[in-house]
């Protein structure tokens, strides 16, 4: 069961071996050699400082172009469609997917294929019930959605808190990720691995605001899916383009021999297969940094055209990530060279997780090996910058200019503290994940997509589907999802008995968000019914005029002006 | 803001306008079927996984190797695909243009 909860958390985050490697180099002095080896990789290094020189230039040359709030939140609604799909892909292909499901399937083959679906799941569902509303009622950030005809200050709070609380715990989550992942690629300490990633991103979101990130993005799902491309295709040419012959060879060498076709130990249990699918499917609807994506496109229009384009890469990606896990047991699994002699087995040199990194120096020798570390490394660089910008505007559009201002500031001041907000949420990232360093983080993810299914989807699709909702309703019930759904991973295993220390869990269960999400929409039903106040009646008379708005896209920001 | 104004009429004209309420149903529906599609093959795809994992594992013919599993799993990823597709090319085909003559006539 220990072994099974310590796959599903590694898979989940990447992390738990990460964190694992790390542990064991400083506990196996035998090792030390090969790691200096790596501390030499050096055309990880140049390819990398040619991706942070280009991608500096962009963020020079978007920092000319950012005079306005609608620049500096929304690259001005000048993205197109394919442009925006692209950068979306960006946004949410994470190193934790890349590395972490094509090491699940290395490991266990089948399972890798579970969290690719639902990670994928969730886009149709963006695209049919959320984005075109969006982007038709919101301007900058999913909390003007949401309080279009709430009251502002309540719900603008707690959709701000419902942002930060995501984009903190998954700014924990990848800071500590792309520490010991610079460690182990470039040899670098992890303090000035986690500072490096934390200052490259304050310069992008601080200076060239969302048009660099935006471009931070796009160039690197560019390298991302290219470099995923070749080393797929790679390994299938070995095999005559056969995925019989791949398949064969893999059952053949891998200890798990036939289950490795099937599902295996990874759910075991209803409950958790099931939660697990609502936050994978929801928890994606409901991501501050994705939502905020749909702000950068003109209209409806492209708003869904970037959805479809999103959902083809991602998609494409994804069955890559499972071939480079069946390659890589075919390729790297039988070479001594990347297998950890200490630990024996499967075990890789400097962790599972290497399984893909491995596999690109099997496939393309030591320049393709430093082509994927940088990768691996600008992937993490443009998911922290979409981060850091949107809780900067959770921080400035809604808590600062909305909530304490009253709407009574000026744009260009508004600019201002979401650049002091970047560099504020910046050094805490960095902060936290010098403190987390040694922390098992592999609950993260979950609790990331368990608080963003539970907490913000709710409320948002209830704000735009239902007239009966109101603020009272909207706060109660949101807030009510967001602490079940924070309480019940604490209660959990992976920290009340991982972290904590304690012998038995309280909450049985990984995954809270079968019971979270429910409670959510139920509450913000319940309350919104219950409430009687004169400010509901006007709420809910005041759903016939968004709906016109939601609907056809009259008076949308930006659509105006074209 | 006269802008605002003659928004207010215009949102006057499309309420009263059967090509109004003709958009939202006829897309609504549309949206909810083919999200009540994605849950069902996704859900279905969940619940094989917890109950019937053997289904999952048999191989596709004597001599085989590759599982049911696979073509489902990768079914779903491309059924993903195809239904988003497929939502566009309507939503920005046939929708859109009755959305462009209710604006159109709301002016």
């Amino acid at each position: 069961m220990r072994t099974t909860m310590t796959a599903l958390a590694g898979a989940l985050a990447a992390f738990g071996t990460l964190l694992a490697t790390g542990t064991t180099a400083l506990a196996a002095g035998a090792d030390l050699g090969q790691a200096a080896q790596q501390a030499t990789n050096w055309h990880a290094i140049v390819m990398f400082l040619i991706f942070v020189a280009g991608t500096l230039g962009i963020t020079y040359w978007a920092a000319k172009r950012t005079k306005t709030a609608a620049d500096f939140y929304a690259a001005g609604g000048g993205i197109t469609g394919f442009q925006n799909g692209l950068a979306i892909a960006g946004d949410y292909m994470s190193a934790a997917s890349f590395l972490g499901i094509s090491a699940l399937v290395y490991g266990s083959g089948y399972d890798g294929l579970i969290f690719s679906v639902g990670w994928l799941v969730g886009w149709p569902i963006i695209l049919f019930l959320i984005a075109e509303r969006l982007r038709n009622l919101g301007k900058y950030t999913f909390a003007d959605v949401a309080s279009y005809r709430l009251g502002r200050t309540p719900v603008r709070t707690f959709a701000a808190t419902g942002a930060l609380v995501v984009v903190i715990f998954y700014l924990i989550g990848q800071m500590v990720g792309a520490g010991q992942l610079i460690k182990l690629l470039f040899g670098m300490e992890y303090i000035y691995a986690v500072i490096i990633v934390g200052a490259l991103m304050m310069i992008y979101v601080t200076f060239g605001g969302m048009v660099a990130t935006t471009w931070v993005q796009i160039i690197k799902a560019g390298l991302l899916l290219s470099g995923a491309t070749v080393i797929a295709f790679g390994v299938m040419y070995q095999f005559g383009f056969s995925f019989e012959q791949l398949f064969a060879r893999a059952i053949e060498v891998h200890p798990k021999h036939q289950a490795i076709m099937s599902p295996g130990t990874l759910v075991s249990n209803p409950i958790d297969a099931v939660s697990l699918g609502i936050a994978l499917m929801f928890g994606t609807a409901g991501l501050p940094h994705i939502l905020m994506r749909f702000f950068t496109v003109p209209d409806a229009r492209e708003a869904r055209k970037s959805v479809f384009y999103a959902t083809g890469f991602i998609g494409y990606f994804y069955i890559l990530t499972f071939i480079i896990g069946f390659g890589a047991i075919c390729l790297v699994a039988t070479n001594p060279a990347y297998l950890d002699a200490v630990k024996g087995g499967l075990n890789l040199r400097g962790g599972n997780n290497m399984a893909a990194i491995h596999l690109a120096h099997a496939i393309g020798g030591d320049l393709f090996l430093g082509f994927i570390s940088a990768v691996a490394f600008a992937t993490i660089l443009a998911v922290v910058s979409g981060l850091t910008l949107a809780g900067a505007s959770a921080i400035s559009h809604d808590l600062y200019a909305s909530v304490f201002m009253h709407g009574k500031t000026t744009e260009g001041k508004e600019v201002t503290v979401s650049r002091y907000a970047s560099l504020g949420l910046g050094v805490i990232a960095v902060l936290l994940g010098i403190v987390f360093e040694k922390q098992n983080v592999a609950f993260i993810v979950a609790l990331t997509f368990s608080v963003a299914a539970s907490a913000n989807f709710p409320v948002l699709v209830m704000s735009m589907f239902w007239s009966g909702l109101t603020t009272r309703g909207a706060v109660i019930g949101g807030t009510i999802g967001l602490v079940t759904s924070v309480v019940l991973v604490v209660l959990s295993k992976a920290v009340w008995v991982q972290s904590f220390g304690y012998a038995e869990p309280i909450f049985p269960y990984a995954y809270p968000a079968i019971f979270s999400m429910p409670a959510a929409f139920f509450f913000t039903w319940l309350f919104s019914v219950l409430d009687n106040s004169p400010r509901a009646a006007k709420e809910r008379a005041a759903f016939e005029a968004q709906s016109i708005r939601s609907e056809t896209g009259l008076g949308a920001e930006g659509a105006a002006a074209h | 803001m006269s802008n605002t104004a003659q928004n207010l009429a215009s949102a006057e004209k499309i309420r009263n306008n059967p090509k109004f309420r003709e958009l939202v149903s006829k897309r609504t529906r549309f949206a909810w079927t083919l999200s009540a599609i994605v849950l069902v093959m996704y859900f279905g795809f969940i619940a094989l996984i917890a109950f019937n994992k053997a289904l999952l594992a048999t191989p596709l013919g004597a001599g085989i190797n590759t599982t049911v599993g696979f073509p489902l799993g990768v079914g779903v990823i491309l059924s993903a695909v195809i239904l988003t597709g497929i939502y566009v090319y309507r939503a920005n085909g046939e929708f859109d243009e009755l959305n462009r003559q209710i604006i159109e006539e709301s002016r």
